[in-house]
């Protein structure tokens, strides 16, 4: 027998993990595309418009992917969760309505001239048009992110009974908007949804530009494209290292139980230690095969090193328990990639100094694949959120040691649909993304081979390991430096 | 004030900006295939080129605002009508993506299948929309709860099936006369019958509509005795039909196309009548009706959204006015069109 509450999860899951390839990406590209277009404003210099140009052809084909498949998610919360429709539309409903409002028509509307604008309008007016393109992006995610931040963090509503033609319901309305919007977890969450778009844009476009590097084609293109977006990625991952602890913290506050799966710490303890990796097994109730830092849970969360962790035991029959095993995983490589992101582009940025950089054939194939590990940490740090939350799809709020309101998973389902239904559109979604998903990857290669349209001024190319390659490298090291300072005055 | 009818109101907005701007935009995708050679087809494509993802965004923030005003309609349309949502989703995913994609391969077979496929998934998604608004006029059974838990399929009466033939033949009406405003020469002597078509075919579903509401939707008409204020609307919404024909035998196409536009809006605006109070009619039982007042947000929660779309919709518009300013005229093919 199909279970219609599994099958509609793992459609969502399906679904959202799809659709979140996308927006990060256009997210972190659109602040590259911004800095690009600023630049040509400046310096007037072609190479910074071929460029954006080229780089705004690729947006272009991620975003249309971003817009198709988010339409599908709106839809989704009424047709497979009505009963969490219901339960939350006053509070969850009004964010999204915002996010249509102040966010989908900024985007749309300015996208049309950043992609056919080129020659119809003057560059400042389409360097505007991707700036509102960009601002637009992230409004976008501050309302999404507010709505799950409140479903992570509820605040500012009430649980109050609601009558349907005389029988009595419960759901959340709004008392307070703004405690609503900065529930306690909205700015932590925001900011890493945002530095995560960042390194993931940034990835995007020096993987591309390193292969050009590699195949010794549209060398000053790819250099500028490089660099500008090494600084983005350097800078963005070492904020997420901070940004990630302070996240942790508030999850160690708020919803302790998820903390406890994400570390795998199944029983309470003093001086915990922290895994860096491991495998959770239920059944011992331990984490095999693991290597941890003694203590250091307990001294990142409490200060002291033998300070008290809840853990499982004791934070289940409270909260519930989520499942540890992908949860634990699924947190425990995001922070490997983020350490492995940490030392690649330090290291890059020490070999760009001494100028070898772009003679490092290995380091330039590794930035090459390093745009899969890029989407891979986007991706988990959400499973580990979303799987880290359950039973709960909104999550109770504490009032003297008892959990009060909030909404499990298993009650936010459709009341209407019925097995054979949502596996009849897991199918049909399967099948269309897959689709997507090809077309996707062939038009990205298409357009890479074809490449920037090459303006006058750059000559044939030549390979990377020439001295003369050495020599631009060195040139254009120095024009990037005088660029980044001056934009900073 | 009453923010409930504020909101269904503004529901009523979202609805008919959506009706009218992407309304066109289907009627393109419907024609497509008017156009034969590849320039023309390639004309076709780039008339709605920069504006079609902003007209759907209507739809978008539509659904939100249902969604955030009305959540238990919102819920109970949305899971009832699984099926059905599924089609618009498969049908908007694969028009959004034939538009991107078919120009970017050289190759014919290529483009003869996303041609093929934006034809295809234009006219599916005004089929199930003119569906859906006949569906909605006549009702759905509903239990108590106000929950739908019958099958699309048992609901599909010929009432249903005659609005998604006004619907087809009325956007392939605005979308001829949209066209022949955005091209020139012999593609758009091969569309200029097809205003007349669609004008002939809508027409037609239009009086055999209106019959057929007056003997099967009667509470539809009653609606018309507590708002006789209604009337205006639908003799202007007469004169607008009326004056289609008019503007297109003496070649003033603009005019022709404000008149269908305002035939749409109207359209929505009766539409709109006929429903209310209700969001969702139940049939039988109409006590079980969902309607702007037991299946609302709390008032504060109306109150919030007002305000943010008092300040929101300004910018639309601005934004919307820019685009179409920038992108008026006749369509010319560069090297950023689709």
């Amino acid at each position: 027998m199909l279970d219609v509450l599994l099958l509609s999860r793992l459609q969502f899951a399906f679904t959202i993990m799809f659709h979140y390839l996308f927006p990060p990406l256009t997210i972190g590209m659109g602040v590259i595309l911004v800095y690009l277009e600023g630049m040509f404003l400046r310096t007037r210099l072609p190479i910074y418009e071929t460029a954006a140009r080229f780089w705004t052809k690729i947006f272009a084909l991620n975003f249309a992917l971003g817009v198709v498949t988010g339409i599908v998610m709106e839809f989704e919360f009424g047709t497979n969760w009505a009963a969490y429709s219901r339960y939350v539309g006053d509070v969850f409903g009004s964010a999204l309505a915002a996010e249509g409002i102040f966010a989908f028509f900024l985007e749309s509307g300015f996208l049309a001239l950043l992609v056919f604008g080129w020659d119809r309008v003057s560059p400042r007016m389409h360097f505007f048009a991707t700036l509102m393109v960009a601002i637009g992006g992230i409004f976008s995610s501050v309302w999404i992110t507010v709505a799950n931040s409140w479903q992570q963090t509820p605040a500012g509503h009430v649980i109050r009974d609601y009558t349907i033609n005389g029988k009595v319901y419960q759901r959340a309305e709004i008392v307070d908007f703004w405690a609503m919007v900065f529930n306690p977890s909205t700015v932590h969450r925001l900011v890493h949804v945002w530095i995560g778009a960042f390194i993931l844009g940034a990835c995007f476009v020096m993987s591309i530009s390193a292969w050009y590097l590699l195949k010794g084609r549209h060398q000053e293109f790819a250099r500028k494209s490089f660099t500008g977006a090494l600084v983005l990625l350097t800078t963005s991952s070492l904020a997420q290292l901070l940004s990630g602890h302070l996240q942790a913290e508030s999850v160690a506050h708020h919803q302790p139980a998820k903390l406890a799966a994400m570390e795998g710490l199944y029983r309470t303890e003093k001086g915990a230690d922290l895994y860096l990796f491991g495998w959770p097994d239920d059944a011992a109730q331990e984490v095999k095969y693991g290597v941890a830092v003694p203590d250091m849970l307990s001294v990142m969360l409490t200060g002291k090193a033998d300070g008290e962790v809840p853990g499982l035991d004791q934070l289940e029959p409270i909260w519930g328990r989520p499942p540890v095993w992908l949860t634990f995983q699924a947190y425990h490589l995001m922070i490997a990639i983020g350490m492995l992101f940490i030392g690649a582009s330090l290291y890059t940025c020490w070999c760009w100094w001494r100028g070898t950089l772009f003679t490092s054939r290995w380091l330039l194939w590794y930035h090459v694949a390093a745009v899969i590990p890029a989407f891979v940490a986007n991706e988990v740090g959400w499973v580990s959120a979303e799987v880290g939350r359950q039973p709960w799809i909104v999550y109770p709020t504490l009032v003297n040691g008892i959990p009060v309101g909030g909404l499990r998973t298993s009650a936010a389902l459709s009341e209407a649909i019925r097995a054979e239904q949502v596996l009849g559109s897991i199918i049909f979604f399967g099948l269309i993304y897959a689709l997507l998903f090809v077309l996707w990857i062939f038009l990205l290669h298409q357009k890479i081979s074809h490449g920037p349209d090459d303006h006058a001024g750059e000559a044939t190319p030549h390979p990377p390991t020439s001295p003369q390659s050495l020599a631009d490298a060195a040139t254009s090291l120095t024009r990037h430096a005088e660029s980044l300072t001056s934009e900073t005055k | 004030m009453d923010w409930h009818l504020l909101w269904f109101v503004l529901l009523g907005v979202l609805l008919a900006g959506y009706a009218v701007l992407d309304g066109f935009d289907l009627g393109v995708g419907m024609l497509h295939l008017v156009a034969r050679t590849d320039q023309e087809r390639r004309v076709i494509l780039n008339s709605i080129g920069p504006i079609w993802d902003g007209n759907e965004v209507w739809l978008v923030t539509f659904g939100g605002a249902l969604f955030a005003a009305f959540p238990e309609a919102y819920a109970t349309i949305f899971s009832g009508y699984y099926e059905a949502f599924m089609a618009v989703l498969g049908a908007l995913i694969f028009r959004a993506v034939s538009l991107e994609f078919r120009s970017k391969v050289q190759a014919p077979l290529w483009r003869r299948v996303w041609d093929r496929v934006f034809f295809g998934s234009s006219l599916l998604a005004t089929i199930v929309f003119g569906v859906a608004i006949g569906s909605a006029m006549t009702g759905i059974p509903l239990d108590a709860r106000g929950i739908f838990r019958s099958s699309v399929f048992e609901q599909l009466g010929w009432y249903p099936l005659l609005t998604a033939v006004l619907t087809v033949s009325m956007f392939v009406m605005h979308g001829a006369i949209f066209l022949c405003l955005k091209t020139e020469g012999e593609l758009r002597e091969r569309l200029t019958p097809w205003m007349w078509r669609g004008y002939f075919a809508f027409f037609a579903s239009y009086l055999s509509l209106t019959l057929a509401t007056f003997f099967l939707v009667p509470r539809a008409t009653a609606n018309f005795e507590h708002f006789p204020g209604a009337w205006i609307v639908v003799v202007l919404n007469f004169l607008a039909v009326a004056n289609i024909p008019r503007s297109l035998n003496r070649g003033y196409l603009g005019q022709a196309f404000l008149s269908s536009g305002c035939t749409i809006a109207a359209l929505v605006f009766l539409f709109g009548v006929a429903l209310f109070p209700n969001l969702v009619t139940s049939n039988p039982n109409p006590e079980h009706s969902l309607t702007i007042y037991n299946s609302a947000s709390s008032e504060s929660t109306l109150k919030i959204m007002s305000l943010i779309a008092l300040i929101g919709m300004p910018f639309v518009i601005t934004y919307t006015g820019i685009v179409y300013w920038t992108f008026r005229g006749r369509v010319t093919i560069d090297k950023h069109s689709y």
